[in-house]
């Protein structure tokens, strides 16, 4: 294994980047943006680079691991490292930077804020986003888990629509008041592991490994949870993801719902369940019948949705209760399922965020009503946004389908019921994608839209197109992501205690069932 | 005749005082009689400039006085004064946090006028002669003594060991801070009435301190903190007499910090206090005042804290909650920062309430934190200008990031420190007593605090909200004055102190563990 400092590389990479774009002179935004997005694409490359060193197989867990004492007074260390879970998550982050920069290359030409400003809080909060998934010390992860909300915050609020401020606000505080409630559940692990080791300590594994009461566990799940479902967000701590989402330029909007909120699933299925297994296992019935309310209820509330962003905000809700599903069906399929669909929602979501934002930025409406017959006009665009869509509803052969079809294997093996009754957010989401895109992109040309629409230019093929290729080939073949992610999930289920049910057919189905 | 004044001359011991421990004090206040006698003696050109040196001269040599002291552990001065590390961190804390506030203090580029203070007190508001005097650009150099012997009142209260040095400290420290809030340039009346204020419910509190310190000299035969602790592990008879003492004690010192219910004066004085003095008091008064409330508690009354820490979990959560929901509807900025110092007292006493070395040293970091974050903020207060003196209604300060970001970045981020968000000395502070608190077995009012802690992350980014995503009124709004190298200095010192505590805890995390237990 190499000793390159993969993680603090990639950590302060994107920060240097930042700086160096504020220290830009004032009217130089065509600079700022060409810098930002170079170093983006230095941050890919070197994520790449790490990813090619990963060792899925015989490594240890945690790879690339680096530490440093930080505040010795508490035990903190910080401490990055990645697990195959989180590099694929950082990969997701790193991947979609540049795409998102370059997909709004004019996204903030004519807003109160500056060029620079915007080209350097993306950069500030790729870094946030790498630290958060990489780190390895649990006070470490809060930082970065509050840190986030900063530049999302004025990412939002700058940038943003209409009505940004509410939006901003909003968004800000749902996600504050879940990390405080974090914050106290943090403070009282702490508390429990300076009863249990003598010291306190912050440490993944350290904490991990230990044997909490199990009533004290609960409270603290309970703080830990809540701030995940309500950065994943979970019906019913949603509603702030719709107002964000839609009133947020595209980009920041892939970057939300796309990276940051799968914090809160990623939170479920590395601290939830490793740190508080028995919690884990006693509030499974009630986070299912949470997933299961949010796959039917996001999607229902998607049909009804007549601007375009909150319509893909809300798809995005159901997609989080298959998330969440999966990784609390405490089974091997499930949770790969989840961890992979944490990456394919993250690919699919975007290419939906960024081909609307087009497609509204062009029109100067959200509102589906407004559309019609673009598919005359700008066949790329309907036909790129189609894909998108049917990577969204988990078409066979696009990459949410492998996720999807895992996440209701894994629950299917243990409740049948609970999959009868996901497997129905799948019809659900047919129906929002098509009745979205006949209403947008078939029928008659209205004047207006035939005069505003025209089809994708270079800039914006570049973009859409890597979103589109990782879509096919994730649907295609998958394999690579997970085998990277699957030592991870069975850790995970390791952790928690949790064996998969026997199989009810016959033993000759094992050797195929991979 | 000469015989009996000999014998009783004789009688007399002379006090052996150690000079080296108490030289902070010493310094500091020797420099506001020497600042009374430039008042006297020096021409009205040449005073604002003696003045300044002589604080300034104060303050750094009072700073270096401490810094070699560290390390000590005595009492000494009779008895009567406790060189300890705690001691020494919060005389520390006060000396920087005072220099700060001093810088602020000294501006007078911002105000047309000459400076924030009237030019003379004495004149009645609006009267020809205050027109006369301010058309003679005289100014206000009385305020440089009275500072100083607040300072050494400050520095002197937390070091007290017993009830009646800690009496006089505190009165000290509060009779020029009364003058001192009177003292505006701008909106005298609105100071006058902050003054008046002040002083009445101040000199209120004084007798609760008072009257709560002669119960338990009742009680204990001793006004010591050390000997009423001895007494109660002795007997446990009158206990009337004690709790009655130390809730009428605990009075005194509770409204001094504003906690609640004691906390009626803070919204008005700090709105009325010239906002340089503003910043001044809240937060080097809350050191100070933290510093004797922690070791009145934990020395004198640490055997009982089962008795006194009920009390202190309602005081503590009705604070924080008190602060935080009044403060959600404030629109004026200066009363907004004073319901937020309200909050902050909440959070802090979660520490003290914690009785132990965690909470102690998180109170230390806490008040540092604070107060540096503080003084920043109210000197950006004072930068913000209209015609007619400071802009503080919250609407004038609409699109402020606008016009200049650097300023309102600075305030927006000793807001996200008040607020308690990563990296920001404010997180660091709070998650030292939350853990203190949880520690010390009182998770529920830590759990208090967390929620009050979100409630208040509303009012703090609303602020944020109007600066940088609301659009500049229209007409010619209030602008940001640029200031001299004063008050500069003295943001550019709380930025970064407020990142430095926030990115590497670590340095203050060691002094303040250095700084060990109260000497008994």
């Amino acid at each position: 294994m190499t000793t390159f400092p993969w993680l603090p590389v990639l950590l302060v990479a994107p920060l240097v980047g930042a700086t160096a774009v504020m220290l830009l002179p004032k009217t130089s935004d065509k600079l700022a943006k060409q810098v930002g997005l170079v170093v983006s694409l230095v941050v890919l490359g070197l994520t790449i680079a790490m990813a090619l060193n990963f060792d899925a197989a015989t490594g240890d867990r945690f790879q690339f691991a680096v530490s440093t004492p930080w505040i010795s007074q508490f035990g903190v260390n910080f401490a990055l490292g990645v697990d195959g879970i989180a590099l694929v998550l950082v990969a997701l982050s790193t991947t979609l930077v540049p795409i998102v920069l370059l997909a709004g290359w004019h996204d903030a030409d004519d807003s109160r804020g500056t060029v620079r400003g915007y080209v350097a809080l993306i950069l500030t909060l790729e870094a946030a986003m790498i630290g958060v998934f990489a780190a390895t010390d649990v006070f470490l992860f809060y930082v970065f888990f509050e840190a986030m909300l900063v530049p999302v915050y004025f990412l939002i609020g700058r940038y943003g629509g209409p009505r940004r401020n509410y939006a901003a606000v909003k968004f800000f505080l749902y996600s504050l008041f879940g990390g405080l409630l974090m914050l106290a559940s943090l403070i009282g692990l702490y508390v429990v592991s300076g009863d249990i080791l003598g010291t306190g300590s912050f440490d993944f594994t350290t904490l991990a490994s230990m044997a909490i009461d199990p009533g004290t566990q609960k409270w603290l799940f309970a703080g830990f949870f809540i701030a995940f479902a309500i950065k994943a967000p979970l019906v019913p701590f949603h509603t702030w993801l719709p107002d964000a989402a839609a009133e947020a330029t595209p980009g920041t909007a892939v970057l939300l719902v796309g990276v940051l909120d799968k914090v809160g699933t990623f939170g479920m299925l590395r601290y939830c369940l490793e740190l508080f297994p028995d919690a884990s296992r006693w509030a499974t019935p009630l986070v299912i019948v949470l997933a299961v309310v949010g796959i039917i209820y996001g999607a229902l509330l998607a049909i009804g949705q007549t601007d375009i962003k909150r319509l893909i905000a809300y798809t995005s809700v159901s997609h989080f209760g298959f998330i969440a599903l999966g990784i609390f069906v405490m089974t091997t399929q499930g949770q790969s399922g989840s961890a992979l669909y944490m990456v394919n929602h993250g690919f699919s979501t975007a290419a939906l965020f960024i081909i609307g934002g087009f497609l509204i930025s062009r029109r100067g409406s959200k509102l589906i009503a407004d559309f019609g017959g673009v598919q005359k006009v700008a066949p790329i665009l309907a036909g790129t946004f189609l894909v998108a869509g049917m990577s969204s509803l988990a078409l066979p052969g696009l990459s949410s389908f492998v996720s999807e079809f895992l996440v209701l294997v894994g629950t299917f093996e243990r409740y049948t019921w609970v999959g009868v009754i996901a497997s129905l957010g799948i019809v659900l989401a047919a129906l929002y994608i098509l009745l979205m895109y006949q209403r947008t992109m078939t029928g008659p040309t209205p004047d207006i839209v035939a005069e505003k629409v025209h089809d994708l230019t270079g800039r914006e093929i570049f973009a859409v197109v890597p979103l589109l290729v990782v879509i096919l080939v994730l649907g295609f073949y998958p394999k690579p992501v997970l085998d990277v992610i699957n030592p991870a999930v069975d850790r995970v289920m390791h952790a928690v205690n949790a064996t998969d049910p026997a199989p009810s057919v016959a033993p000759v189905a094992e050797g195929t069932a991979k | 005749m000469n015989g009996t004044l000999a014998a009783a001359a004789g009688s007399f011991e002379i006090p052996t005082l150690e000079y080296s421990a108490l030289a902070p004090i010493l310094i500091v206040l020797g420099a506001a009689v020497v600042g009374v006698l430039i008042e006297s003696f020096v021409a009205q050109a040449m005073r604002r400039n003696a003045q300044l040196v002589v604080t300034f001269a104060a303050l750094v040599g009072a700073f270096v006085a401490v810094v070699l002291a560290r390390g000590t552990q005595q009492i000494v001065a009779l008895g009567s004064v406790a060189i300890d590390g705690p001691t020494l961190f919060m005389q520390g804390s006060i000396l920087v946090l005072a220099a700060m506030a001093a810088l602020v203090m000294a501006e007078r580029q911002v105000d047309p006028a000459g400076d924030s203070f009237a030019p003379r007190a004495s004149a009645l508001p609006g009267s020809e002669d205050e027109q006369a005097f301010t058309r003679l650009g005289w100014l206000q150099t009385e305020v440089w003594p009275l500072f100083l012997f607040s300072v050494g009142g400050m520095l002197l209260f937390p070091a007290s060991t017993d009830l009646l040095t800690m009496f006089v400290a505190l009165e000290v420290l509060s009779l020029p801070l009364y003058i001192m809030a009177g003292l505006a340039r701008r909106r005298r009346l609105l100071s006058q009435e902050a003054a008046l204020k002040y002083f009445m419910l101040g000199a209120f509190s004084s007798a609760f301190f008072l009257y709560g310190t002669a119960l338990l000299y009742g009680f204990a035969g001793t006004v010591s903190l050390s000997g009423i602790a001895d007494a109660l592990t002795k007997s446990a008879d009158n206990m009337g007499l004690v709790l009655g003492g130390l809730g009428l004690l605990s009075v005194g010192l509770l409204f001094k910090i504003s906690a609640a219910p004691f906390h009626q004066w803070t919204p008005d004085v700090y709105q009325g206090s010239p906002t340089s003095v503003t910043g001044f008091m809240a937060a080097c008064t809350k050191v100070a005042a933290f510093g004797a409330l922690l070791r009145v508690m934990y020395v004198a009354f640490g055997g009982i804290r089962w008795d006194w820490r009920p009390m202190m979990y309602v005081i503590a959560a009705l604070t924080m909650i008190v602060g935080t929901i009044f403060a959600l509807t404030q629109t004026d900025i200066k009363r907004l920062l004073a319901y937020s110092s309200i909050a902050q007292a909440g959070f802090m006493l979660v520490g003290v309430i914690a009785t132990n070395q965690a909470g102690l040293e998180g109170t230390m970091v806490y008040l540092l934190a604070y107060g540096v974050a503080t003084i920043g903020a109210f000197a950006i207060v004072t930068l913000v200008r209209d015609a007619s003196g400071e802009a503080t209604h919250l609407s004038q300060w609409a699109g402020l990031g606008k016009r200049s970001p650097v300023v309102a970045s600075a305030f927006a981020l000793f807001l996200l420190a008040f607020a308690g968000i990563p990296l920001t000395s404010g997180f660091t502070a709070k998650f030292a007593v939350f853990t203190a608190g949880i520690s010390g077995g009182a998770a529920p009012v830590v759990v208090i605090g967390v929620v009050a802690s979100a409630v208040a992350a509303f009012f703090y980014v609303r602020v944020i909200v109007v600066m940088f995503f609301n659009e500049p009124s229209a007409d010619s709004g209030p602008s940001v004055v640029v200031p001299s190298a004063f008050t500069t200095l003295a943001i550019t010192v709380a930025v970064a102190i407020t990142v430095v505590i926030g990115v590497l805890p670590q340095v203050i995390f060691n002094l303040a563990s250095q700084a060990g237990l109260f000497v008994r």
